[in-house]
């Protein structure tokens, strides 16, 4: 075997780790604006499917401009916050903030179908990771038109089913108010009774996945609620 | 150098490497490396493939890597420079995917991370790379690429069709109206316990065909 010097290790060390980093900061950088594209249009065609429009990735801007009509900031108050790009808050860092700070994002958009619906970004917390996903109300500020939910790194199989059109499906048409009542929608296990508007059937094998779904659904939709009893038709 | 005679392309020798691994030397059942993330991705036969392609990738090229620096790599500090190659490896894959296949980045979410831990890329940098010319070398990282692949297709077919009653996301049992005859999906198969008892059946299977194999203790 080989002997190498001291002096000689630390030099390769040292040459190993500035070229790596190089390689990897030069690929960041180069490649960053192909991935925040990326990043833009799977939003766009998220906040779509949520209105039950499938979109592929060559033609999800035209149908976002066709179908989306104006996006708008409130706050917890139900009322009008001026001045900010509704498709540019980040709600990760807006849920850290005092609820009275949050800036909470509406959509407005009008599927094929002549419906007047809103879609809200929801996000929470998965097994993993974050989960997150868009919910699209119907005028009446309670009932659901439809939902798309990802994540980041739920097990394939099982909390990622979260992602599945079986899954997503079961949302349509329930309700998040009992009258003036905020309800959400549950999660079951085991199975939601049939006709109950308040549920739907949880992943088997995906409890947690599930479970962190309804927390999310809860707490973000609550927010909302001022604004929601205001503008129900 | 020039007295040694050219070793052709795909040598006898070197396409043993390439075979061994399918077989006799598997990756999975005789090794018995990489067998957690075996466990993870194989619910569905998607994930499998997609992971099985990227170890392929991953172990062939830092092979290749790592041969070629073989000599000039002191003994000493030999294990963190195998983690960096993995490490630099996956994460460009990583990169790239994100800005050129995002569907295939998105199927892929965690897996990327895991494979820098799985034991066969360590293993073959270790036990080959460190010792054989670059060419053989690659060889070998995508004979055990494939030998690990195999398994976790063969194991993810069968949890996928007794878990889910689908092939690809093909729902085939219920094409064939089987549930009209009283068949459940078995829930229990989606769970990462039975991914180790269908490796422990593939291992019974491989050693009952082959006594060669049976440790002599």
């Amino acid at each position: 075997m080989k002997h190498f010097s001291n002096r000689y290790i630390f030099t390769f060390s040292a040459i190993m780790v500035i070229a790596v980093a190089t390689l990897l900061s030069l690929a960041a950088t180069l490649l960053q604006p192909a991935q925040e594209r990326n990043l833009e249009i799977e939003k766009k065609k998220n906040m779509l499917e949520s209105i039950n429009i499938t979109a592929t990735r060559e033609n999800t801007e035209t149908l976002y401009e066709k179908y989306i009509k104006e996006g708008f900031v409130i706050n917890a108050k139900g009322e009008l916050v001026e001045g900010v790009d509704a498709f540019t808050v980040v709600l990760k860092n807006e849920q850290k903030k005092p609820i009275d700070e949050q800036y909470l994002p509406v959509f407005k958009a009008v599927p094929d179908d002549g419906k007047d619906v809103i879609i809200i970004p929801v996000e929470g917390k998965g097994l993993w990771g974050p989960i997150f996903g868009y919910v699209s109300l119907e005028s009446d500020m309670n009932t659901i038109y439809g939902v798309n939910f990802d994540h980041k790194g739920e097990t394939p199989g099982l909390g990622a089913e979260i992602n599945t059109s079986e899954f997503e499906s079961q949302f349509h048409g329930k309700k998040f108010f009992d009258s003036d009542k905020f309800i959400s929608v549950q999660v079951m296990k085991g199975g939601a009774p049939e006709g109950d508007i308040h549920g739907v059937d949880a992943i088997s094998g995906g409890t947690i996945t599930s479970k962190g779904l309804q927390k999310m659904l809860f707490d973000c939709i609550e927010k909302y609620n001022t604004y929601l009893l205001k503008n129900r038709i | 150098m020039s007295n040694q005679e050219k070793e052709p392309i795909l040598s006898a020798k070197n396409l043993k490497l390439l075979t061994e691994p399918l077989g006799r030397n598997n990756p999975i059942t005789v090794q018995v490396l990489g067998i957690c993330s075996a466990l993870a991705v194989t619910v569905k036969l998607k994930p499998a493939i997609v992971m099985a392609l990227s170890v392929t990738i991953v172990t062939a090229v830092s092979n290749l890597v790592i041969a070629a620096l073989r000599k000039s790599i002191p003994d000493r500090i030999r294990i963190i420079v195998q983690l960096v190659v993995i490490a630099t490896m996956v994460i460009l894959v990583d990169q790239f995917l994100k800005a050129f296949v995002f569907d295939v980045s998105k199927q892929l979410s965690v897996f990327v991370g895991l494979i820098i831990t799985n034991c066969i890329l360590m293993g073959r940098l270790e036990a080959f790379a460190m010792a054989n010319k670059p060419w053989p070398s690659f060889i070998d990282g995508l004979g055990n690429g494939f030998g690990y692949g195999m398994i976790l297709i063969v194991v993810s077919f069968f949890r996928e069709l007794l878990g889910s009653g689908t092939i690809y996301g093909y729902p085939v049992l219920e094409k064939l109206g089987i549930f009209r005859t009283g068949y459940e999906n078995n829930g229990m198969v989606i769970l990462p316990p039975m991914a180790l008892i269908f490796v422990g059946l593939i291992i019974w299977f491989q050693r009952s065909r082959d006594k060669s194999l049976i440790e002599k203790h």
